[in-house]
């Protein structure tokens, strides 16, 4: 499997990426990591004439908390989500997902960027965002903006970045008080894409009364969803297992899986209701 | 057509090169390094698998002008004068390779797993190796060799390399 | 413990001697074909068909041919004037190399494009522009019998419906009958879905022809080089390229399993456009074209009946088989066996009335199958009487072991007559069984199944106790297009007591060059590691029909050793020469003979050796070589008991493996690492199409996991740790009373994995599962019987 021809450059800065965007136009692309990329182009199921790597510009690769929010450049390996000690101590979601995304050495190199950029609801972080309530910084030319999760994804492998536009970072609202998330994806074999995938997160005050629920759904719609019936069936509630049922109930019924060889559509609902309530459980245990 | 320089095994490399060519590609066919193999088109078996600045990845899935500056270690790179590297011993004195297509991406796997974990479980390592597919061994051997080459490197007592065939 | 008649130093058999070829394959210095370069070579890409039956209006090359580096686009057309576009397959059914005027499944291929480099040849594929005419394939098995099916093989004169040949064996009669008056009958339709060997390493060649020297190197992965020579003077013969002139050299290969065995288009495209053009031709497929085109194995859809006494005897079998071999019978088994050895599916049990047929059809799917790690059809015949017994067992209210123990045929009873014709030279299923469910606690297990079952909990435990054929065979009964399937051993030792030893079969990975020089340790007492092992070259090796269906040892191996046997012979004559005694005075013990009595006066083989080139009696030949082909006198017949125990978490369908443990019967063991090596291997081979391996097709014709992202090859996270054992019941007409091993855990692995799935959810209401029992097939199958009304209520 070899790719078509094509130019490649690997600027520097992001300027001048921005610049080379602008100079090739619709046909280039940014090279990231690369695994989503790179085998499709192998396929060729893409053909860009241009590839612009953005691997050497310094600044893009961090894992730190500041502002109140967790943030991720968009560069940062999935290797470093595995390694990173604020991640492990704090965001177990992440720990739960990456284990779960291909295999080490596509997390190697594979970015979270990339991940969620690609636009793909089979991956991973969609659904995590989704939960966590994400926010990712988009920039350009004309400078940064920034764009809640809940916009970022437009439909099949597009979202809200635009020409000339480099996603940077995410932004996670950090874990204060009672915070619990958990992640986790039926998959026919290690590395495959979700047969169907629940991320959930819960955040609960001194009374044990959740007070803010995120949960996302990966693979079972044709973009990245939040189950928000869910989400609001928990807010307010002492999540207790009726509580939990209820949601699970509401995701398994609120999601819109297509039947493929992971299976048809009414196995994926009753396994979206399964995973719902199982992370959720286990998010609720991470909160004490 | 670009130009790059690398660094293979320790020794520096330059090649033109078309940004198509894929690294797996660079290392078989332009430096005649062959130990390095393809099993599939879709990132999917790890035969290709070597290190790059010590990070374990797919050279089927990386550009060879990606790899411009960087240090690669391959196959060939893992003995040293002083003789095979622990992981090659293990592979061999635990019969963990039948017809050796897998057996380089393995073990290079296999070196950076046990240098961010030297002391793993046998879950660990079923789980570090997850990217590597083998049709022949079972992976049973495989986990042991890597037991193995964990004991010898950390200078554990050597386990075992009978066979438990009861 | 294996008792060892040699020392360590000598290394023969039952030492666990660490494997020869290793060093290469460790420091990254095999030689795959792959890795083979030839200067001035050409690489050869394929233009495979999009559609799975399709009229080809017109190939145009024109833009391939105007990229710089494209040196040539070849098409059946271009074949078809030297006669090159058909070839026989090993079946004696026919194959087009190109195609001229039709496409007969999906990836077939089309067109092959030549370049100076592969990245080159594949822009050429992409630019070679194909038109078609589709039409509807015919994609069911169960269809392509309808007499109003469209007739696939127009091309065969005369053929006027898609039905390829049946086959029956056994009493008819008497098996009706057995079923009419029996007290208890079981019957299930099943499907051994079509799979696929998935080596690593995909098939290639590179094909070099010399013009000057009318001669071809052929290097190609094939794990029977010399039968390939022999087909390819019959192909090619009549453009001048007899068998003197040809040479095939099987590199290292990744992996073959069955599948490196047949002749692909692409091998003999390569060779054709060598032969036209004078330039080396390399040819390496992709992954998914491996998987879409090349080598499907199983594919067999069966009826399988079971007929018995109230009291758990079974009394009688009856299976009948649809063959899917899709668009040519492209199998690969001895050419009187069109079912391959599936009559041996009476299995271990004790009866005497069996009756099996099959028929074959062609659909519009890729040909085959293969004998993927399998003695031809034996895995499709262990899963179905393992499953029939498992099901009769449970229709009588027996435990499925204690039904098996009452049921094994004796260890005294052999050699055994088996209903459906075979001779069963020896076996000790009890003991193999005892052993397995000592080891797995069998009863243990039972106790826990109990009490978990009142707290929902889903677990179970599956037996499968089976008995193999291998080691074909003996010339009578078994040749591949006339050639009979006997093997090669020659021996050289040269002048210092160093030996090379040659064989006409392959290793892919079996370790030949370890356990062949085994037995020739233990025959010669020349340590092994002065031994070396060659194989795969048919310049320089006897001719063999090469390594499946486990039969290396059972054939080459024993040929090493009556080889080595003739030497000993020899070296027995000058030791009473230079001793000064006569033979009957000499006694033999590893590495030399000494004089009875007199152990003091002996001489070393090396010793002995030496004399047969410096110093030889008067009147006898010199040097120190043999040559041997073995004919077997019977098939062997290795045999196992296997449990699988498995948890099924009761919400997801998820399906966990517990514990595997395989207790093998091979025989004498030659090496206890390889052998369990290779248990370990063929155990994964067997979770896979158990759990997780099917080719699937739309009804169009679309494969729809064509790929390793969906075809799902396992893990080390889905492989369990395997547990192995063995006990040894030795071949008693095999020199060195060896069965062969390969096969046996892909075989054996499968019904034990299923009744164990199955036992876990019998009291749910379900009788039967179909491979690949996945999560989601489980889910539904549970759902049918209403047991997530209850837990949702």
């Amino acid at each position: 499997m070899i790719a078509e021809d094509f130019n490649y450059d690997a600027p520097s800065s992001l300027a001048d990426a921005f610049a080379l965007l602008h100079q090739y136009g619709d046909d280039a692309k940014i090279l990231a990591g690369g695994h989503s990329l790179i085998p499709m182009m192998k396929l060729r199921f893409a053909a860009p004439t241009h590839l612009i790597d953005i691997n050497n510009i310094p600044g893009l690769s961090y894992i730190k908390e500041e502002d109140g929010f967790l943030k991720i450049g968009a560069m940062t390996r999935e290797v470093d989500l595995e390694e990173s000690d604020i991640i492990e101590a704090k965001y177990q979601i992440f720990t739960d997902a990456s284990k779960l995304i291909a295999d080490p050495q596509v997390r190697n190199w594979g970015t979270i960027g990339g991940n969620i950029a690609h636009g793909d609801a089979a991956n991973d972080h969609p659904a995590v965002m989704m939960a966590l309530d994400a926010e990712v910084e988009i920039s350009g030319q004309e400078g940064k903006r920034t764009v809640s999760i809940n916009e970022f994804f437009h439909g099949f492998y597009t979202t809200a970045i635009q020409h000339g536009e480099i996603l940077t970072e995410i932004r996670i609202p950090a874990a204060s008080g009672r915070f619990g998330s958990a992640y986790h994806k039926a998959e026919r074999k290690v590395g495959d894409y979700a047969t169907a995938g629940v991320a959930a997160v819960v955040r609960i005050d001194e009374s044990g009364v959740c007070t803010k629920a995120g949960i996302g759904l990966t693979n079972v719609n044709a973009v990245p969803m939040r189950a928000e019936r869910s989400e609001q069936a928990l807010v307010g509630s002492m999540l207790g297992e009726a509580d939990i049922a209820k949601a699970a109930q509401y995701a398994a019924e609120d999601c819109n899986p297509s039947a493929d060889l992971r299976g048809d559509e009414d196995y994926k609902r009753h396994l979206v209701g399964v995973i719902t309530k199982r992370m959720l459980n286990k998010a609720v245990q991470r909160a004490k | 057509m670009k130009s790059i320089t690398l660094k293979i095994n320790g020794a520096e490399h330059t090649a033109e090169v078309s940004p198509r060519t894929l690294l797996v590609h660079l290392i078989r066919e332009n430096f005649s390094m062959t130990g390095t193999h393809i099993g599939c088109d879709t990132t999917s078996c790890g035969a290709c698998t070597i290190l790059v600045n010590g990070r374990s990845v797919k050279s089927c899935t990386m550009l060879a002008v990606q790899a411009d500056g960087k240090e690669i270690i391959t196959v060939e790179g893992l003995a040293t004068a002083e003789g095979l590297h622990p992981i090659q011993e293990g592979f061999h004195l635990n019969h963990a390779l039948h017809c050796g297509f897998c057996t380089a991406g393995l073990m290079l796997r296999a070196v950076e797993l046990l240098e961010k974990n030297p002391n793993p479980t046998e879950e660990e390592i079923r789980w570090g190796i997850s990217g590597n597919l083998c049709r022949c061994t079972g992976y049973n051997n495989i986990v042991k060799a890597i037991q193995w080459a964990s004991a010898k490197m950390q200078g554990r007592e050597l386990p075992s390399t009978e066979p438990e065939f009861v | 413990m294996i008792k060892c008649k040699t020392s360590k130093e000598i290394g023969g058999m039952g030492h666990s001697k660490k494997r020869k070829e290793d060093a290469r394959f460790i420091q990254g210095k095999g030689n795959y074909v792959d890795d083979v370069k030839l200067p001035g070579m050409l690489y050869m890409d394929i233009v495979r068909s999009p559609y799975a039956y399709a009229k080809i209006k017109n190939i145009d090359a024109s833009k391939a041919l105007e990229i710089e580096g494209v040196i040539a686009v070849v098409t059946g057309k271009d074949l078809e004037k030297y006669n090159l576009h058909w070839m026989p397959t090993l079946m004696s059914d026919t194959q087009m190399v190109l195609p001229t005027d039709t496409v007969m499944y999906q990836a077939q291929e089309v067109a092959a494009v030549i370049a100076t480099d592969r990245y080159i040849a594949r822009d050429g594929k992409e630019a070679v522009i194909v038109e078609y005419e589709t039409m509807k394939p015919l994609m069911d098995p169960f269809d392509a019998l309808d007499p109003d099916a469209p007739i696939l093989r127009s091309d065969k004169e005369g053929k006027s419906d898609n039905h390829i040949w049946h086959w029956e064996v056994g009493d008819k009669e008497k098996t009706d009958d057995v079923f009419n008056n029996a007290d208890v009958t079981v019957k299930q339709q099943m499907h051994i879905p079509r799979i696929h060997v998935a080596s690593i390493e995909t098939c290639g060649c590179v094909a070099s022809y010399d013009k000057v020297k009318n001669h071809l190197t052929m290097y190609m992965t094939t794990q029977a080089p010399h039968a390939i020579r022999t087909v390819i003077a019959l192909v090619a013969g009549h453009v001048g390229l007899t068998e003197e002139k040809i040479r095939v050299i099987s590199p290292d290969i990744g992996g073959g399993f069955g599948g490196k065995v047949p002749v692909y288009p692409g091998y003999v495209i390569a060779i054709a456009v060598s032969f036209l053009t004078g330039a080396p031709i390399k040819w390496i497929e992709d992954r998914s074209e491996n998987l879409q085109a090349d080598s499907f194995a199983r594919d067999y859809h069966i009826t399988a009946e079971m007929a018995g006494t109230s009291d758990g005897k079974i009394q009688a079998t009856r299976f009948k088989v649809l063959a899917d071999h899709g668009y040519t019978d492209a199998s690969a088994n001895p050419s009187k066996f069109p079912v391959g050895l599936f009559s041996i599916g009476t299995g271990s049990y004790d009866y005497g009335a069996a009756y099996m047929e099959a028929d074959a059809v062609y659909t519009n799917k890729p040909p085959g199958g293969v004998a993927y790690r399998c003695s031809f059809r034996v895995t499709e015949a262990v899963h179905a009487i393992e499953r029939m017994t498992d099901m009769f067992a449970k229709k009588v209210g027996k435990d499925p072991a204690q039904l098996r123990m009452e049921n094994f045929i004796k260890k005294e009873d052999f050699p055994w007559a088996s209903p459906t014709g075979w001779s069963y030279d020896s076996g000790d299923y009890h003991a193999g069984l005892k052993l397995a469910m000592d080891t797995v606690d069998y009863d243990g297990f039972r106790v826990e199944q109990a009490a978990a079952r009142k707290e929902g909990k889903l677990m179970g435990i599956g037996i499968s106790t089976f008995t193999e054929v291998v080691g074909a065979g003996p010339s009578k009964d078994f040749d591949i297009l006339g050639i009979k399937m006997f093997d090669s051993a020659e021996i050289r030792v040269h002048p210092t007591g160093k030996a090379i030893a040659r064989f006409g079969t392959k290793s892919q990975g079996q370790g030949h060059e370890t356990t062949y020089a085994q037995i020739i340790a233990e025959e010669l007492g020349i340590p092994m590691e002065h031994i070396e092992i060659e194989e795969g070259d048919t310049d320089t090796a006897p001719y063999g029909l090469g390594t499946y269906a486990s039969r290396s040892t059972p054939t080459a191996g024993a040929a090493a050793a009556m080889a080595a046997r003739k030497l000993r012979d020899k070296a027995k004559k000058i030791a009473a020469h230079l001793l000064e005694v006569s033979e009957q005075d000499l006694e033999w013990e590893p590495g030399k003979f000494f004089v009875k009595g007199a152990p003091e006066k002996s001489k070393t083989i090396q010793e002995l050796v030496f004399a047969a080139y410096t110093n030889h009696p008067e009147g006898m030949e010199g040097g120190f070589e043999a040559t041997h082909y073995y004919d077997p006198p019977n098939l062997t017949f290795p045999s196992g008991a296997y449990i699988c125990i498995v948890d099924i978490d009761p919400e997801t369908c998820d399906i966990k493996v517990r514990r595997f443990v395989a207790i093998d019967d091979c025989g004498n063991i030659i090496n206890p690492m390889i052998v369990q090596g290779q248990v370990h291997g063929g155990l994964t081979q067997g979770i896979a199409p158990a759990m997780y391996e099917e080719l699937i097709y739309d009804e169009a014709g679309n494969i729809l996991n064509g790929t390793f992202m969906d075809y799902l090859v396992p893990t080390a996270v889905e492989s369990p740790s395997w547990e192995t054992g063995h006990t040894v019941t030795p071949a008693p007409h095999h020199p060195i009373g060896a069965k062969g091993v390969g096969e046996s855990p892909t075989v054996g692995a499968p019904p034990a994995i299923v009744n164990a799935i199955v036992d876990a959810v019998s009291h749910l209401g379900i009788k039967h599962l179909e491979i690949p029992v996945t999560p989601f097939k489980l889910y539904k199958e549970l759902k049918a019987v209403g047991y997530f009304d209850k837990q949702e209520a």
